[in-house]
Parts: C-alpha cells; structure tokens; sequence
C-alpha cells in the first residue's frame, strides 16, 4: 500500500471504529444507568451506533471534526503534509469526512478540506523502533465546550494550587452540561502559555482511558474529578444520569511566575484517536 | 413510544410531554448556523415549514446515481441558535425543531406560544441517524453554505427522539442544570 492510501485507511478506520477501551468504557457506563432512563437508552443508542459505523466502515459520527495528525519525525520526508493533504482529500471525496472546512473570511466551504492550515500536521519526536503517525478527530460541540481558566480566579474560589485546579475542570464540566456531547473526556494541561495548554490538553486525549498518570498526585486528581464530576447528574447528553465524564486525563507544562493557566480540552463521547505503524521500508 | 409523522399536527404537539420517547416519520428539513443567520438577516425560507419540522443537523452526504446518499448524520448543539429560533418558530409555523442539548427559556416561551416542540436526538450517533433517511428530496444553499450548513429535505423513518422543551413550559434541560448547580455547589 502507498503511503498516502496508509493515511487515508487510518482516517477511514479512526472516523469508524472506537478505540477499545472507549468502546469498553461506553458499555461499563450503559451498565451502571437505571434500565429505562434516559441515560441507559442515549448509551444503548451510542454503544449500537458505534459498532454499525465500525461494521459499515462509516462515520461514527457526523461531525468529523478537526483533523490533528502526529507524524514521528523519521516519517517527515515520506509522511509530508501533501501527502497527508491528498489522503484527506480522498477520503472526504469517499464520504468517509464530512465537508468540514469554512474559509472563515469569505464563508465558503473548501469542499476537499484541504488547504493551508488544514488538517493540522505535526512532528513529533521519534518514539518505539517503529515509527507511527497517530490522528485525532475531535468535533466542534465539543471543541466549543473547552475553556481555559487564569488562577487565581475569584469567582470560583480557586488559588494556583492543585485544589484551585480541581476547581475550574468541575466549573468546566457543569458549563458544558450536555452541550459538548457528554460523557465527555477532560484533557487537561495545568500550566504552560495560553497556545501550548491548548496543544498539551489536547495530546493528554490521546491517553487510553485506562491508563493511569505517572504523577501520583496528578493520578490522585484525576480520579477525584472523575468521581465529583459524575456526581453532577448531568449524565449522557444532559438528560441526567451518572455517567457525565469517561475519562479525566491531566499533564502539565512548565509556566511563568505571572501567569497559572489551566486549560481544558472537552472531548465528546467519539474518541476517535487512532495509531499507525508504518515501515521505514514503505517510505522508499 | 409515541409516532410523530409529517405534516405535525398541532394538537397531537401539544400533547407531547418533556421526556416522551418519539419516532419521528415523513420530511424533516435541515438548518444550522447558516441557516439561521439567514433568516435573521430577511432572507427567504427555501421550504415552507408550516407543520414541518427543522433538524439542526450537517450531514455527511455522497453524490449516488443522480441523487444524494447520506452517510452519516445527527444533530449539531442547539444553544447556538438560541439568538433566532423564537422568532423562526413565531414566523414559520414550525412544529417540531429537532437537535441537541436543550435550548433556552425565550425559545420555550415561544413553543408554548406557537405549539411546537423541542426534541433531543441521540448526539452524534450518525450511522443510526443516517439509516432512517429514506431520501433525499432535495437540498437548497448547497453552493453558497457547503453541504455541512446547506438546508436538505430528508424523508426520514422512525427517527428516536425525546421531548426536550415541551409546549407547556417543560424542559428537560433546565431541571438537570439547577440539580447540577447545587450538586456543584456542595463540591466547592
């Protein structure tokens, strides 16, 4: 297979298919819902829509979102952004992307999704023996549902101090209510500018849901935010219930003496985040 | 589960209730974002939506034959359209405005007002969604707005809903932000 058809098949199974312990975690959530409610049918409805896109190699859903790859740096001469700009537009000509791009100064759609900017293409430095490209898919509810939060911050109550954090991803989780397509998934960056906790929030998404943070206290805090914020009773699309988040997933980048920032990358229910090994042999 | 099928009759909205299971049957038109500036900026309505119903939805479509096959579809967040849907609904006699996440009080008003509906639809559950569009009737804007913002004519069967805002000044979302509000409240 060509390089180019590698990329467009991992956007053609990250669109379809959840990752395992997504999937798995839909299915753990749709047991603990009360038979009958609201809850337990939207993740009933989730868990069967899932497994048809996967069956049908399909969107999962409809919003595609923005597409973020992560290429190791030893692909940088195979895997360049043309390629990854003709993959893109294959697969969107397949229906396998929505039409997603909208010049936001004349307000016309870009029909292929393909043009400076888009998709997001970034190196990364090399990891494992062989080399990967790894895609995320994240749509725009959810995407409108981040936030990012400066401590000290009054109104809430919170001091630049782990407490003051766990302050602001449970404002986070209560504003977003159902909007962002909850259960949701929290990455989180404390510290950092304002664009690089953005970008660390948004890497911790690529966590596995089951995997637990290498910071002790930093573990600490995702399962207590995890537990708070599933006794909100937001549940699954706002309609009440237990299940609010899937996930609490928090990193950190080195900050400034003047600036505490903690930034919140909302990820709905679709984790679509997908890995691919690929061959140095195939580059040639 | 209750059947809802086009042309919506008034009396038959009126009798639906914040949490009802529904099927929803017959055309159901798309409108978004675009859509609804349009409409607030004096522009025409491309259907008549007198006892129709509006989905906030994109839709992933592919060109099939001479037609349009959808691939995958499902609601897009409803809040964004709070600005505009109490004068869409007063103006266009709608019945039925189907999305997600709720919408707000001057939008419930308005349904009370007019007898209409807000229904909730599973988010993002696309493939599902996409099985119940039986055809594709038409689209209009396609050219200006993109197919994801374009306003389509679907002919759907037994799409799953529930009843968000009713028209007698239920909502469904409402009462989970007040519960959540307090829940927070004794976190802090």
């Amino acid at each position: 297979m060509q390089i180019e058809d590698k990329i467009a098949d991992l956007i053609r199974k990250t669109t379809s298919s959840l990752p395992p312990d997504a999937m798995r975690a839909l299915k753990d959530a749709a047991r603990r819902e009360a038979k009958g409610s609201s809850a337990r049918m939207v993740l009933d409805t989730l868990v069967r829509n899932a497994a048809l896109a996967a069956r049908n190699g399909t969107p999962m859903c409809q919003d595609t979102g923005t597409l973020t790859f992560f290429v190791d740096e030893r692909l940088r001469h195979a895997v360049t952004p043309s390629v990854v700009g003709r993959a893109v537009a294959k697969a969107t000509e397949r229906g396998w992307l929505r039409r997603n791009t909208i010049d936001p100064v004349s307000g016309r759609s870009i029909d292929t999704n393909v043009c400076a900017g888009a998709p997001v293409v970034h190196y990364a430095a090399a990891k494992g023996a062989r080399p990967s490209v790894t895609l995320l898919m994240k749509g725009g509810g959810s995407e409108n549902m981040s936030r990012q939060y400066s401590l000290p911050d009054a109104s809430l109550g919170a001091g630049r101090d782990l407490e003051g954090v766990r302050r602001c991803l449970l404002d986070a989780v209560h504003k977003a209510q159902g909007y962002g397509c909850a259960p949701g998934i929290l990455g989180v960056c404390i510290g950092g500018d304002r664009a690089c906790g953005y970008e660390e929030a948004k890497m911790q998404l690529l966590r596995r849901l089951d995997d637990r943070n290498r910071c002790a206290e930093l573990a600490r805090l995702e399962e207590r935010v995890f537990k708070e914020a599933n006794a909100l009773g937001i549940g699954p699309m706002g309609l009440g219930g237990r299940t609010t988040l899937l996930g609490v997933k928090i990193g950190s980048r080195p900050r400034v003496p003047a600036s505490f920032f903690v930034t919140v990358a909302y990820l709905c229910w679709a984790a679509r985040r997908r890995t691919v090994r690929i061959d140095m042999e195939d580059c040639r | 589960m209750k059947r809802l099928a086009y042309p919506f009759r008034e009396s038959e909205v009126r009798a639906l209730n914040a949490g009802d299971a529904v099927l929803v049957s017959g055309m159901v038109f798309t409108g978004r974002d675009r859509f609804h500036k349009h409409f607030a900026d004096g522009g025409r309505l491309p259907v008549d939506f007198r006892d129709g119903a509006l989905f906030h939805c994109g839709p992933v479509v592919v060109r099939e034959g001479g037609g349009w096959r959808v691939v995958a579809a499902g609601p897009t967040t409803s809040v964004r359209e709070n600005p505009y849907e109490p004068a869409f609904i007063r103006a266009s006699g709608v019945r039925l405005v189907i999305g997600k996440g709720g919408m707000d009080s001057a939008t419930l008003e308005a349904c009370g007002e007019c007898g209409c509906a807000y229904l909730q639809a599973v988010g993002g559950a696309a493939a599902l969604t996409a099985a119940c569009v039986r055809r594709v009737r038409g689209v209009h804007f396609l050219e200006e707005w993109g197919a994801a913002e374009a306003c389509w004519e679907f002919e759907m069967e037994d799409f799953p809903c529930v009843v968000g805002l009713d028209a007698h000044g239920a909502s469904l979302f409402a009462a989970v932000a007040e519960a959540s509000a307090r829940a927070l409240a004794r976190l802090r």
